[in-house]
Formats: structure tokens, sequence, C-alpha cells
């Protein structure tokens, strides 16, 4: 079976943002697929990825609770893809992989913890992981896209931001940095690619990975609004009109604090911010409302009327 | 070695001056400054050796040695150099004026990180660094190992 193929129907784990904050990201993935013929089978009963709090607590732990997500898809719904559009998600289930693998304790605590809750323990290997980047670009792929765009996205500069976790650690991802056509680790493009083949013009992005305080958006307000307000700045000299987002943590962070340094500091950057899959809903011929540009913190539907997509 | 806030006005500072190669080279220097902080705030001595032809790479593995969050910074620093490079190999580009701007916010960003993750030392520890499978916690892990 080719990967086309394969990721034709995938089990789909969408993690606490997307049922969260990052609903619209929810939303306008499930619409992007159907739109495109794709199937996504919802991960049953699934559990927290161990995000950035047990695993800052103990990163075995969060090993098993990633390792139980791919379990359920491997052993209980007999999936060999599992598909996660958040990056924080993405990241664990990968590194989750990387520790079964190549830890012989964390397999054991898995096996011991799995085995506890009364399930089948995940075995390295049993399932492939993939990000939201990779479903599109492999199951349709951009000659497919372009075949599918009714609304071109034509006449829109994209930065586009990938954030940190869709690339870093480089060895929990072995896929990536692998020859033409792989993702690049230190230059990331699959979502430059998507978007250009719906006929969006993407900018030169040099902060397109950097950090955007994240993880301390709560605990250290400050460092986060400047360095997002840092990043909406560049994107803007870089003569983008819209920054476009494949992870609900960065989506959230850069709407928040892009209100937020116009209040404490002073400094309002008048950019847009979308997910990807929702610029390619929208391409795809999809009402704004369909993709959940509603839902979203900031408001872009002017700027999506003044482009034809409103 | 410029105190952090000399080094966030020095970027500020930096303009397309008639002798731009000047310009970009203290910009570098605020950008090697910037990592020189966090090495000696780790109790080290920052290393004068190069990497691929640079010292803020240099600088930069020096201070991710043992603490891979801070490869969070790794290709901010390599846009620094990109932009750095661009600029001197073609000053005369109709683009100049805006890629040296471009570059104070690459090298504004370093300094905002590093200056942020010297005040909470986990920033980027979430997003970029999957702490190592064998670190061992300062809590107790009892419970998960006995289960």
């Amino acid at each position: 079976m080719t990967t086309k193929d394969k990721y034709k129907k995938v089990a789909y784990y969408p993690g606490c943002a997307l049922e969260g904050t990052g609903h619209s990201y929810n939303r306008s993935t499930k619409a992007v697929g159907k739109k495109l013929g794709l199937e996504l089978v919802e991960v049953e009963n699934w559990n927290c990825c161990g995000a950035m709090e047990v695993k800052n607590v103990d990163p075995k732990l969060q090993t098993y609770l990633s390792s139980r997500v791919m379990s359920v898809a491997a052993n209980e719904m007999d999936m060999d893809v599992v598909m996660a559009p958040c990056n924080g998600c993405y990241h664990n289930l990968k590194k989750a992989e990387y520790d079964l693998k190549n830890d012989a304790e964390s397999a054991d605590v898995v096996d011991r913890l799995s085995k506890k809750a009364g399930h089948k323990t995940y075995e390295s290997g049993q399932v492939e992981t993939i990000h939201a980047l990779d479903w599109i670009k492999d199951a349709i792929g951009e000659d497919g896209l372009a075949e599918r765009v009714k609304n071109s996205l034509s006449g829109i500069k994209v930065a586009n931001y990938y954030g940190c976790m869709y690339t870093r650690p480089r060895h929990i991802f072995p896929e990536k940095d692998a020859g033409p056509g792989s993702e690049s680790t230190s230059k990331p493009h699959f979502m430059d690619d998507l978007l250009a083949a719906a006929g969006a013009e993407n900018v030169e992005f040099p902060l397109k990975t950097a950090c955007c305080g994240g993880a301390h958006t709560l605990s250290d307000s400050d460092t986060s609004t400047k360095l997002v307000l840092n990043i909406l700045k560049a994107a803007k000299l870089a003569g983008a009109d819209v920054i476009a987002t494949e992870c609900p943590t960065c989506h959230s962070g850069l709407e928040m604090h892009q209100i937020r340094a116009e209040k404490t500091l002073g400094e309002k950057v008048d950019i847009n911010i979308l997910y990807f899959t929702q610029l390619l809903g929208m391409a795809l011929g999809l009402k704004p409302k369909k993709v959940g540009v509603h839902e979203n913190i900031s408001d872009s539907m002017k700027f999506l009327k003044q482009k034809g997509l409103g | 070695m410029r105190p952090l806030a000399d080094i966030e006005a020095g970027i500020a500072a930096i303009s397309a001056t008639p002798d731009l190669q000047a310009s970009l080279d203290e910009l570098l220097k605020l950008s090697e400054e910037v990592i020189e902080h966090w090495v000696v705030a780790r109790g080290e001595e920052p290393t004068d050796e190069k990497r691929e032809g640079f010292r803020l790479l240099g600088l930069h593995r020096q201070g991710a040695k043992g603490d891979p969050s801070f490869n969070a910074c790794r290709e901010t620093c390599r846009e620094v150099l990109f932009h750095y490079n661009l600029i001197s190999m073609d000053p005369q580009h109709a683009e100049t004026t805006n890629r040296l701007e471009m570059m104070k916010m690459i090298s504004n960003h370093l300094y905002l990180f590093i200056s942020g993750k010297m005040q909470v030392a986990e920033l980027g520890d979430f997003c970029c660094s999957s702490k190592p499978i064998r670190l061992t916690p300062d809590i107790d892990r009892k419970e998960t190992q006995e289960a």
C-alpha cells in the first residue's frame, strides 16, 4: 500500500487543546478532510498525551500516556496511522515512540502501567504518528490540492509559523531530513508547500521555528508577549498579511499576546492569524464559518472579505 | 561583555550607516555577547572557537551542551548569520535596508529568548528539548516505578 493510500483513512487524535482553545483547528481539520475525501476515525476514549505538565514531572509517565493513545489505535481499532494536528500531541507521541524503541526502562514502565490499566501494551512501531501537514501533503499532495482549489489564495501573503515542537528535537523525527521530498527540521516547508499549491504567496520568514514562549504564556507573560510581538513584527516586515499556524498552542499564544502587546506595551501589529487548515478550507470553497474563523480570538473577517474569501 | 540592557539598546540603535559592514559586525558582536551572558551564567568561560566559520555558532554549541532546550535558539543563530552573509555579499542590493532591519529583529529574538531563559530556566523546555529520558526529576517517582 502506498503512503498516499495509507493516509486516506487515519486514526484522529485531536488532543485536549482542540476541544478547547483550538476548537477552530479541530473544526477546520475535519472540514478539510471531508472536502478532500479523507477519512478521520477519532481514537476511542483517548487521553491526554502528557503535554507539558506530566512530562516535566515524570517523562516516563508521559511516555505511558502517549503510548496508551497509540495502543488504543493499534490494538482496539486496528489502525496503523495516528494523525495528531497539535504540535504538542504530535511531539509527545513521537517522543514516546522514540523512548520505547531506545530505552528499556521506559518500555518496562509502559508495560507495567498498561497491565495495571488493563489494556494491551503498545509495542514500538505498531503505528506511525503523523502531523496534519504530513496527512494532507502525502495523501493529496500539492498537485491534487491545486486541482481542487475553488477560491485561490492568490494575493494573500503568508508567513508560515511552525513553532518549535514540530521539528525539535531532531532525533525523535527520523523521517525528517531524509532527502528530497522530506520535511526539514531546520527550515520546515510542508505548510509553505500546501498553501502555495492553494495559490498563496509565501514570504521568507526567518522566525518560522523561533520560540514564542509558549509554555510560559501564563507563568511568565511578559517574556511571552515580547517574544510574540517580535514574531508578529518580523512577519509584518517580511510583507505578510497573514501568519499561518499549525498548532493550537502557538496559535492561541500569537492571538492572545497580539492583544496583550497592544494593552501592555502599546504596540499594535495589524496582522491576521489563521490556521493553515482554515486557509486551505476556504481555498477549497468552504465558508469561513465552516472552518471556524468566528471561533478565533482575532477577527480576520474584514481581511477575508477583501480577499474574496468571506 | 556589555550588560543585557545595553545589548538590547545596542541592537535597537543599529542602522544602515555609510559603513554598513561595521554595523553588521557590531550586530553580530551583540548577538555573540547575548550568548556569552548565558555561558557565563552557567559558570563557564565563553569560547572563542568558531563553527562553520562563525563564533556565534561555537558559542551556541557551548551554551546548548547539557541543555537541549537551548537548541530553541539554534535556527535563530543561523538566521542571524544568513542575514549577515546576505547583506555582506551584496551590500548594494535594493533590499539591504529591509534585510538589516530583519537581522535586527532576529538578533532581538535571540536577546529576548536568552534574557527570558536567564529568568525562567525552563523557557523552551517543553517545546524543544524533550527532556533526556534517563533524567531523574527532583520529585519522587516512586509511584510510577512501583506501578
